[in-house]
């Protein structure tokens, strides 16, 4: 009888040791998925980063001509160029310099760059190869040569080394980044210039030099190699500022209002409600707003920067009041007290004490909020802001573009192989942007931590 | 005078009413020998809003008012017999032509004898009206300076009048949030309501069909407006992210606040979290040019056709993109959970994963499900990446590696171009935005309801 006991007793042990072993084995998957979890997580950064990183990089780095330009006087038939003369109206100067650089511009300054380009290339090229010669170069640079010479009118009948950018095609060609054996029906340059491109490239007189274009100059249809971010960027500013100027003191306003002043009554929840509400809003809808109403109703124009900025304020609104009135609640209630109880009066109590120790959280859950209108693209889209514009915007009324935008128009580009690499350098100057503002926000945040 | 010259004028004016008051009260301190109420700061400051605020608040309110009087008196004027001939449209392209004549500029054509004495007229209205304003907003200044520099005393409250403008001032910052909102409302539903006068709802709402044929204002050939192969579309896509992010998101919470030694927490979570700051265009080109040539090669290998763009590309991005937002949420839920509950389950003998399992999921769930409906709504109204990785294919299947579209992607592409409010093909995009508003807010409001109820449970 004592003998079954111990065998149920020593049986119940073996089940529960066994359940043990794959109770245990199950933790450990459990963990493991756990971790494999987190490991995904972080692996997909890195290949999103490495990806765009080791596409985008070498596009900051364009095949560069470098070669000496005769500023032939033959060709080059201008006037003086006009200095302003004393007495003389700011008017009637601006209309004689503006006549001078009409006849500037009619001058044949292919030419020149012909010319140099066949010196270079140690061949007299006859009239029906000249398409294969100009392919070697952006077709913008001929306006570039233009405005190096009206700079500097006293090039005239000298030899200069200058700096010209290749075109699109032949940067994909050196860099390799289209297949080299495809038959010549598939290539978008001709083998003559393919040659030249090569020679060029083997005598050092094609570069890959820093592509100050891509900074300087605005998005450009007629010449891809010279396409550059500087309009978009200034769109953005302006954008930006406007966001600033409205949703930070409005959104601080409106929390400081809900978090210390509201009395709890219905419409002091319906604004609650409305503003968690907001937060998760689709932005495309915002766009849609900021079509019908800014542009339909009060007919504010099409693809200006102040439209764009008013949406996006509206869109950022509620992410800068929620944070801010979480940095008001995380205020402790003693210093509030201690104030009204020396004879500080409510507003007193905010704008002196509160506020002042807010800062920092406001701050920070401002800056966020700005960096997420910053790489807002959809609500654009709406209002025009897609519209392909050729200068560099002077004051948020005019046509313009934002540096997501660019992204978008560049991705879209037929010029595959040239715009995957350029539109990659652009996502990491608008990520460059947005990380340096996440970044302040860190550091601010740490600086200024206190803990109650 | 230019609108900024007056604003900046009436600016420097306050400024100086703001000295005036301060020196005002401290003399009438001096004078009578006795406290003021308020400190002198209080006193400039209301002094100042005396004279400015109701010459601000008239501005705006004449700004607003003032084009519309001068518009409807100009066509007033204008010969009866035209102004009938005339529709709508070409009222408000000649009353636009008058404007651009009565400001010095030509117009194409040159203008007639009629719209040039209009034009005439505006401009004359223009003067008297610009001068009638600098002329009322001089005196409101005045009169309000005089006010309030005679009722400088020690018993003037002037404290807490300045505060009640403050309190004012900051209510109506917090209404912009309501206006917002019924902004929304009111231009989707007019736009959309506009929209069911040329498509009956039942023919947008149950049509099966996508085919709005071109964006071509009065053609008479209309188009087939059924939303069911772009909800479609949308629920495929947002189906896909949820089935990516919803597995992913979860067991990193878990991992995080349950196993996760300290040091890997401080690097994951931070590094996690960058996903959620990427712009969605960024995610819509790395789908593009990564993860679509990637499953489309692994397509070819195990033998499935899958499109570079495609519902699954699409999806798959998006469910990394909101892998943060599920995983912060879950985390944060999570770690509500009391740790009594926590406590007793592992004090009964249950591994951690059973605590995790069976305790604190089950005691999470509601909490858990209120964030994925969140993420579900955020999926829902994701624009970028669709535009550019889902391919836009507006037509009913359901094989996830063949290109669909979605609402929100059929919102851009009838908007952009050119916005002629009156053809049935951008005003679909109002009614298609509408319909998202309200699905993405229905689906706010019950998650929630749901992580409400849930706090209160445990508080």
């Amino acid at each position: 009888m004592s003998i079954t006991i111990e065998q149920r007793r020593q049986h119940r042990l073996m089940t529960i040791e066994k359940s043990l072993a794959k109770r245990h084995r199950k933790e450990t998957r459990f963990r493991r998925v756990g971790l494999a979890a987190v490991t995904t997580g972080m692996a997909l950064v890195i290949i999103l980063f490495a990806s765009i990183l080791a596409r985008g990089v070498p596009a900051f780095w364009q095949s560069t001509v470098y070669t000496d330009v005769y500023f032939d006087p033959e060709v080059i038939q201008l006037d003086e160029k006009p200095r302003r003369e004393d007495g003389e109206t700011q008017l009637a100067f601006d209309e004689r310099y503006g006549a001078w650089l009409t006849q500037a511009s009619l001058i044949n300054w292919q030419s020149l760059i012909d010319n140099a380009m066949e010196d270079a290339l140690g061949v007299d090229v006859e009239s029906r190869q000249l398409r294969d010669l100009r392919a070697l170069l952006a077709s913008g640079e001929r306006f570039a040569l233009r405005d190096q010479f009206i700079e500097k009118p006293s090039l005239l009948g000298q030899t200069v080394e200058v700096k010209l950018l290749a075109s699109a095609n032949v940067d994909v060609w050196i860099k390799g980044n289209i297949d080299r054996s495809l038959p010549d029906a598939r290539q978008q340059l001709s083998p003559q210039t393919r040659e030249w491109a090569d020679r060029l490239s083997d005598e050092g007189i094609i570069e890959n030099a820093f592509s100050t274009s891509l900074f300087l100059n605005t998005d450009s249809r007629s010449s891809p190699a010279s396409a550059g971010l500087a309009g978009a960027f200034m769109g953005s500013l302006f954008m930006m500022m406007v966001v600033i100027l409205l949703s930070v003191p409005i959104g601080v306003a409106s929390a400081v209002y809900l978090e210390e002043f509201a009395p709890q009554n219905r419409l002091t929840d319906l604004i609650e409600i409305n503003i968690n509400n907001l937060a998760a809003v689709p932005s495309i809808v915002f766009g849609l707003l900021g079509a019908s109403i800014f542009i339909g109703y009060f007919g504010l124009p099409l693809s200006a920067p102040v439209v764009g900025g008013l949406v996006l304020t509206l869109m950022t609104l509620p992410t800068i009041i929620i944070t801010t009135r979480a940095s008001l609640r995380s205020i402790p209630p003693s210093i509030r007290q201690a104030a009204l109880g020396i004879g500080a009066s409510k507003v007193q109590t905010v704008f002196h004490h509160v506020l002042p120790l807010a800062l920092p959280g406001i701050l920070t859950g401002s800056i966020l909020g700005i960096a997420q209108a910053l790489g807002e693209t959809a609500p654009l889209l709406l209002i025009g802001m897609n519209a392909f514009v050729a200068n560099v915007p002077g004051t948020p009324l005019e046509q313009s573009t934002a540096l997501p935008v660019q992204i978008y128009l560049w991705q879209g580009n037929e010029l595959r192989n040239f715009f995957e690499a350029r539109t990659s350098a652009a996502i990491i100057v608008l990520l460059g942007l947005m990380l340096s503002l996440n970044a302040l926000a860190i550091w601010l945040r740490k600086k200024f931590e206190t803990r109650w | 005078m230019s609108n900024i010259a007056l604003i900046a004028t009436l600016l420097v004016i306050m400024a100086l009413a703001y000295h005036l008051g301060l020196t005002r009260s401290r003399a009438v301190a001096a004078e009578n020998d006795v406290r003021m109420h308020s400190r002198p700061g209080y006193y400039g400051v209301l002094v100042a809003l005396w004279c400015g605020l109701p010459a601000l608040v008239l501005f705006l309110l004449w700004s607003f008012l003032a084009p519309q009087l001068i518009e409807m008196l100009v066509t007033h004027q204008l010969p009866h017999e035209l102004v009938a001939s005339m529709s709508g449209r070409e009222l408000e392209t000649t009353l636009r032509r008058i404007s651009v004549l009565a400001e010095g500029r030509g117009v194409a054509g040159g203008g007639s004898a009629q719209e040039l004495a209009a034009a005439n007229h505006m401009a004359r209205l223009h003067t008297y009206e610009n001068l009638s304003l600098v002329a009322l907003m001089a005196v409101l200044v005045v009169a309000g300076l005089t006010y309030a520099k005679r009722h400088i005393s020690p018993q003037w409250r002037a404290r807490n009048q300045v505060e009640r403008v403050i309190t004012f001032a900051l209510a109506a910052c917090s209404a912009v949030a309501i206006f917002t909102t019924v902004g929304i409302v009111l231009s989707m539903l007019g736009e959309a309501l506009k929209f069911f006068s040329f498509i009956s709802p039942a023919e947008f709402f149950l049509g099966t069909t996508w085919n709005p044929r071109f964006n071509t204002a009065g053609s008479s050939a209309q188009g087939e407006f059924g939303l069911l192969p772009l909800l479609w579309g949308t629920m495929m896509v947002s189906a896909i992210a949820l089935l990516v992010a919803i597995p992913i998101g979860l067991m990193t919470a878990i991992y995080m606040a349950e196993y996760a030694p300290r040091w890997l927490r401080n690097i994951a979570k931070p590094v996690i979290e960058v996903l959620a700051g990427i712009p969605t265009i960024v995610y819509g080109f790395f789908a593009l040019i990564v993860i679509g040539p990637f499953l489309s090669s692994v397509g070819d290998v195990i033998g499935i056709n899958i499109r570079t763009t495609s519902a699954l590309t699409a999806g798959l991005v998006m469910g990394i993109m909101i892998i943060p937002f599920v995983s912060s949420l879950s985390d944060d839920i999570i770690t509500q959970v009391p740790k009594s509950l926590r406590d007793g389950a592992l004090g009964l003998g249950a591994t951690k994963s059973e605590t995790i399992r069976q305790v604190v999921l089950p005691a999470a769930l509601p909490g858990i499900v209120g964030a994925f409906l969140l993420a579900a709504s955020r999926a829902i109204g994701e624009t970028m990446i669709v535009v550019l990785a889902a391919g836009n294919n507006p037509v009913l299947h359901g094989n996830p590696f063949e290109a669909v579209s979605t609402i929100t992607v059929t919102i851009v592409n009838q908007l952009t171009g050119d916005m002629d409010f009156a053809s049935p093909q951008s005003l679909v995009a109002f009614a298609l935005g509408l319909t998202l508003f309200v699905i993405t807010l229905g689906l706010n409001v019950i998650a929630l309801v749901v992580v409400r109820k849930y706090r209160q449970q445990y508080e």
